[in-house]
């Protein structure tokens, strides 16, 4: 048997402007799980994606199974036994579970030996049965779109499952799995392992990594630093290898005192039954209010519905002793509430603007001369302001925010919301998807915005960043709201019971 | 600080205009007269209508939209203008007892008209979030209707001098200074200053380059889509009034497949169908590129069967190009 199924040697691969691989590299050998970590920006996906064929690497090579291969495109690496679940799932909602499993590769049957029809009781009786043997208790026949982010997330590990693959690799498939998902995920992949698959696994999450993986390569900046084995990483040698230097403080000390209360939500309710219902609570002033649960805990709606972008059906929200009528974004803006949406992507970034204009679009009303024409020269201070405040790492602020690390794209959108100075500051998951270093940066400015008397509201899926950051801590699970822990009781233990509250 | 470009990406993002800016000049090679005074002042005349159209569509292609009742609104607009501008002395009026109407309450009369067909899109795409290639495709056939009804499907000619004189005529008689491209020019300015110096000329951008954020930002989407279709309606009732002035005449099959001149003239000038991207520069270009090609085959006796084909593929080839900057991005 071969020492490694898989190795990539000297990879390189070069974008407009970027060197993304540095000469990487990768050692799997069959039957294990090896994990693949760095920050974001250290070239993990893009690896990957040169393995998966999505990408042309420009230089380097690729061995599997003790020969030097060349991956053309997905297809070809599903044909050679690799596959591949997205850390942005492309599933077809609108079509069945098993559609699509077998996107692309339905059994077929031939009409009078001649005309190629989808046979669609074999690719149903098949796709039962896989389901099946990897406990997910789904119908075959179910629309996709029917299934949570989770469950999907699921499905599209059955799929590189059923494509008989030697190699699966997966990239983040935990981010949005609940905990009872993550281990029916780990029994799946024991189970591919035991069948002498390998996988490689992306993840930020230190413990998953510790625990599911057997060895680990680290890489930064598209280098490759290292292989180890997992018995003889902890999570502090992880961090220092993946940031090149040691980490102290994880986070900052936070100086900010709560004062009044300034915003009360009662009783609100959305229109959607199954959404956040029957909500109180209230926001002090620089107060850093954290607000935790499961997916699909309604957190985010919650958020949004406060915000205008989503209907409530009753309830009233205070702010200052007045009570508002929030139906659009606008209304929320007007009164000094901001929100930092937890899809950067989707919701926050104006990918082929500028930087100057992602920062000044939601204040461009106060930079206006003779009331129509925009001052350009005040505009432009204020971007420049921002980037030198925040430490935004842009070669000028007229590069496309598209450019920039994950971290300066918040942190863009931060300054965004910063330029319309509000009170009350709501952000969701603020440090998804942002490598460690920018993590911290990110905290310093949460707990200098606290000290300076805004109040903040943070959704985070990450508990130990809830603990370090917050006050006070709102639980949610099901859509309600299912207890306040701050103090003592801050711990992962008590949130855990509380945001499994109402779980089956 | 600009992306380094190497010299073959330049030669692809503007292949385009390099092709066609070749092609005229080796047709004005092979015909000399390509370069004549009278040319030239077809040329910017041509182009100072086409470009107006071209700002009226950019805005709704910038929002990721499309107006492809474009064409059909200038021939309206160049109808009803030809209807009220005709000579008191022509024989065979439409409105025989009606006498001479001030130029400008016409041209404000088909203004109003045009933007209110601007608006009836903008409230379909807007409010009932239908998708503006089919919003605008139902929309060029209910003008095109309308059209018929208005006119009879009689042609109506006969125009006042003054009228036409707007088109025929230039600044202090110099043949290189048409009237039109004069207001062309302010038209590029005046949508310039719009789309560079307002909050709504960020807001469209900011909507082209996504939506969702632009919502989350605080901007009134409706509001700005509503403004953009108007707008648009608005260029094109000055581009049927100027062509009706121009054509010396008008009929319902005026303005027919403007739209997609328009959107061709854009693309090749840069404003991207992935929404966003787009300058006024560059659409004058673009237009100006496209009608120089339209032009330059007129001079090689390329029959005008021929040359609609011709213009099909260039439309192909420009957005092609145009998506290809974007996938090779990933």
């Amino acid at each position: 048997m071969l020492e490694y199924v898989l190795e990539m040697k000297g990879v390189c691969k070069y974008f407009p402007g970027v060197k993304a691989l540095d000469m990487a590299e990768m050692h799997l050998r069959p039957g294990t799980v090896h994990a693949l970590m760095g920050e974001n920006g250290a070239g993990k996906s893009t690896l990957m994606k040169c393995l998966f064929g999505v990408y042309k690497m420009d230089e380097g090579e690729i061995i599997y199974n003790g020969e030097q291969v060349k991956i053309e495109n997905p297809f070809d690496a599903l044909q050679k036994g690799i596959a591949m679940v997205h850390q942005e799932l492309q599933p077809i909602p609108e079509r069945s579970i098993a559609e699509n499993i077998y996107c692309g590769r339905y059994p077929e049957t031939k009409i009078l030996g001649l005309i190629r029809t989808v046979n669609h009781k074999k690719m149903y009786e098949q796709t039962g049965a896989l389901l099946k043997s990897l406990g997910l208790n789904f119908d075959p026949k179910a629309k996709l779109g029917s299934l949570s982010v989770s469950q999907m997330q699921l499905v599209e590990i059955a799929k590189a499952v059923s494509a008989n693959a030697k190699i699966v690799i997966m990239d983040e498939p935990t981010s949005s799995l609940t905990r009872n998902e993550v281990d029916t995920l780990f029994s799946i992949i024991h189970r591919l392992k035991e069948s002498g698959c390998s996988i490689i696994y992306i993840s930020h999450k230190m413990e998953e990594i510790l625990q599911i993986s057997d060895e680990v390569t680290i890489m930064r900046d598209g280098k490759y630093i290292g292989t180890w084995t997992s018995k003889e990483l902890t999570t502090d040698l992880i961090i220092t290898r993946m940031v090149g230097r040691e980490l102290t403080n994880l986070y900052p000390k936070r100086e900010n005192v709560p004062g009044d209360v300034i915003l009360q939500v009662e009783d609100f309710t959305s229109i959607h039954p199954k959404s956040f219902r029957d909500v109180n609570f209230d926001l002090r002033k620089g107060e850093i209010l954290g607000v935790s649960g499961l997916v699909g805990a309604q957190r985010t709606e919650l958020m949004e519905g406060i915000f205008g972008l989503r209907a409530s059906e009753r309830g009233t929200i205070t702010y200052l002793g007045k009570k508002l009528r929030i139906t659009r974004p606008k209304a929320a803006i007007e009164n000094g509430i901001a929100l930092l949406t937890e899809d950067r992507r989707g919701s926050g970034i104006f990918g082929v603007l500028s930087v100057a204009d992602n920062v000044s679009i939601a204040s461009l009303q106060q930079y206006l001369n003779f009331h129509i024409m925009l001052n350009d020269k005040k505009i432009a201070q204020l971007v420049k302001d921002n980037v030198k405040k925040l430490s935004i790492k842009t070669p000028s602020i007229k590069t496309q925010i598209m450019s920039l690390s994950g971290g300066n794209q918040q942190k863009v959108i931060i300054s965004r919301w910063l330029a319309n100075d509000p009170d009350v500051l709501i952000m969701d998951e603020p440090t998804r998807g942002i490598d460690v270093g920018a993590k911290y940066e990110i905290y310093c400015i949460i707990a200098e915005l606290a000290k300076q008397g805004k109040s903040i509201i943070m959704i985070s899926s990450e508990m130990p960043e809830l603990i370090g950051m917050a006050d006070r801590i709102m639980v949610m699970c099901d859509g309600r709201v299912t207890g306040f822990v701050d103090g003592e009781q801050m711990n992962q233990e008590t949130i855990m019971e509380l945001a499994t509250r109402f779980a089956s | 600080m600009r992306e380094k470009q190497s010299f073959g990406n330049f030669l692809l993002n503007n292949a385009m205009i390099i092709f066609m800016i070749g092609a005229a000049i080796v047709v004005g090679l092979l015909r000399p007269t390509f370069f004549s005074m009278y040319n030239f002042k077809n040329l910017i005349s041509n182009t100072a209508v086409r470009f107006i159209i071209a700002v009226g569509v950019s805005g709704c292609l910038i929002t990721k939209g499309t107006d492809l009742s474009a064409g059909r609104t200038v021939g309206l607009a160049a109808c009803i203008a030809a209807t009220f501008m005709q000579a008191a002395d022509y024989t065979s009026k439409v409105y025989p007892n009606l006498g001479e109407l001030p130029m400008l309450m016409v041209l404000l009369g088909v203004i109003f008209v045009s933007v209110l067909v601007g608006l009836l899109n903008g409230l379909v795409i807007a409010l009932l979030n239908v998708p503006p290639f089919i919003a605008t495709l139902g929309m060029q056939t209910i003008v095109y209707g309308a059209c018929l009804v208005f006119t009879g499907a009689q042609p109506i000619g006969g125009l006042r001098k003054d009228y036409t004189n707007l088109s025929s005529g230039s600044i202090f008689n110099i043949q290189m200074l048409p009237y039109l491209g004069l207001f062309a020019l302010i038209i590029g300015v005046i949508m310039w200053f719009v789309y560079n110096k307002t909050p709504h000329g960020k807001y469209m951008y900011a909507i082209g380059g996504n939506e969702n954020s632009a919502e989350v930002s605080g901007i009134n989407t409706v509001k700005t889509k509503l403004m953009i279709y108007m707008t648009a309606g608005l260029m094109y009732g000055i581009a049927g009034f100027l062509l009706g002035a121009k054509s010396g005449g008008a009929s319902v099959n005026m303005g027919m497949g403007y739209e997609l001149e328009a959107i061709a003239g854009c693309t090749i000038g840069g404003v991207s169908t992935n929404g966003g991207v787009g300058r006024i520069s560059g659409i004058l270009i673009g237009v100006l590129v496209f009608e120089l090609l339209k032009i330059a085959m007129q001079f090689m006796g390329v029959e005008t069967s021929y040359t609609y084909i011709v213009q099909g593929i260039v439309i192909i080839i420009a957005v092609a190009l145009d998506i290809r900057k974007y996938v090779a991005k990933r």
